[in-house]
């Protein structure tokens, strides 16, 4: 059973404009039959424009553990945000 | 609900005092409404109860599409059957996000084919009951569809986040399923005398089967208590079979069929519908394999995964010959 068809992971992008979404993943052979599985598997509801599909093997993703060194910083930002700042009403629309 | 008896593995819920600190940690994740993932730390038990039963209810999709495969060849008009043709593709579409949502979890997907297999991994007892007239379909849909809806709708809200992905979206598929079922359970009813004795046939052939799904009553059960508090069981096996019942009796009265059950009457003081019980021992029996299509099903199964041998040999030999990168758009 070492010969099992390689794991995909499918993203799809909508018909809004929107960035290509990942919705799942599918095994297939190569690209190729991983784009047509997509297709049958993601998309029978005219879910999407276009399809990309990556090996899952070829996915490097950051690790749970360090979720608080990689994102904690960004909580000490608030002045990122608009809100930050008090602006008059008077000044108008900002 | 296609997941049925799934064991829990331990004796039952640890207090706070008997878990590590990592178990403490997990539970007050999960009891904090957030969605455990793949690469999370999780207690040995939570993966593999996910496992079994993701895996069974994966299974659960990919078997239940022979009763209803049966009558494709043989549906009634081109557009009944290009209906029921979309209706078997979409479970096989949710088998797969199951297949890969179990995966997630460590196992292979040869693995959990090799298992279901070899009958160490179960699917749904009420596929073992055959489809013998174009009514059984349109109950196969109300009533199967109807009852795994009930099953499913609570599991988007699971604690395990492909799992509960998975359930979304096959929650957004699954009501088409159950109203193209009810939709021909309204024409053979409404049709000649013939054809409303088929529905009533099917109807009476289908209930108990269907009650069945839910699985006998867990409200003692430890395994049940524990996937409860992992959150990856919502509702005790009894509450969702009464809610399936009171929402599917008036169904049946609108239809002028009848519920073969004598003693279903309304309860007012409950609020609820009081219906008699399936035959339990029925259901190990099926369980245990001794159902009317087990061996069938079993036998399509694998004579699908031979028969398909040399086509996947035939992929893989295809793209190791021709790997090459392929650019993103």
């Amino acid at each position: 059973m070492s010969n099992e068809l390689p794991l995909w992971e499918i993203f799809i992008r909508g018909q809004h404009g929107m960035s290509h979404r990942h919705v799942g993943s599918l095994h297939a052979s190569d690209a190729e039959m991983a784009i047509r599985h997509a297709r049958d598997v993601y998309t029978r509801r005219n879910e999407g424009v276009s399809i990309w599909v990556v090996r899952a093997a070829d996915i490097t993703a950051s690790a749970p553990g360090e979720k608080g060194p990689l994102f904690d910083p960004s909580n000490d930002k608030v002045y990122r945000h608009p809100t930050f700042f008090d602006i008059p009403d008077d000044v108008g629309a900002m | 609900m296609y997941a049925q008896m799934v064991k829990s593995t331990g004796s039952g819920i640890k207090s706070r005092e008997e878990m590590s600190p990592e178990e403490r940690h997990f539970q007050d994740r999960v009891d904090a409404g957030e969605k455990i993932e793949p690469k999370d730390w999780m207690p040995e038990g939570y993966r593999k109860t996910l496992i079994r039963q993701i895996g069974q209810h994966a299974h659960s999709e990919i078997v239940g599409q022979l009763p209803e495969g049966n009558w494709i060849t043989r549906a009634p008009t081109l557009e009944r059957k290009a209906i029921l043709l979309a209706k078997v593709q979409d479970e096989a579409g949710h088998g797969l996000y199951l297949y890969c949502a179990a995966e997630t979890l460590g196992i292979s997907r040869d693995e959990l084919t090799r298992q279901l297999l070899s009958g160490k991994m179960k699917y749904s007892s009420i596929f073992n009951y055959p489809t013998l007239t174009w009514a059984d379909i349109g109950a196969v849909g109300w009533l199967v569809d109807g009852a795994a809806i009930m099953n499913q709708v609570p599991l988007q809200r699971t604690s395990y986040g492909p799992y509960s992905r998975a359930m979304i979206r096959i929650c957004k598929e699954e009501s088409f399923h159950q109203r193209q079922g009810y939709d021909i359970m309204m024409k053979m009813a409404n049709g000649t005398p013939e054809q409303r004795r088929m529905a009533q046939d099917a109807l009476d052939r289908f209930w108990y089967p269907s009650l069945m799904m839910f699985g006998p009553s867990d409200a003692e059960s430890v395994h049940s208590a524990q996937s409860m508090a992992w959150k990856i069981k919502i509702n005790t096996n009894d509450e969702l079979r009464q809610k399936f019942v009171d929402q599917t009796v008036p169904q049946a009265e609108y239809l002028g069929l009848t519920v073969p059950d004598p003693d279903l009457k309304w309860n007012e003081a409950r609020g609820h519908y009081d219906f008699s019980e399936p035959d339990w021992e029925e259901f190990f029996e099926v369980l245990k394999g001794n159902g009317p299509c087990n061996v069938e099903r079993m036998a399509a199964r694998r004579k699908a995964w031979d028969d398909g041998a040399w086509v996947r040999e035939g992929l893989m030999a295809h793209a190791a010959k021709h790997r090459g990168p392929v650019a993103a758009e």
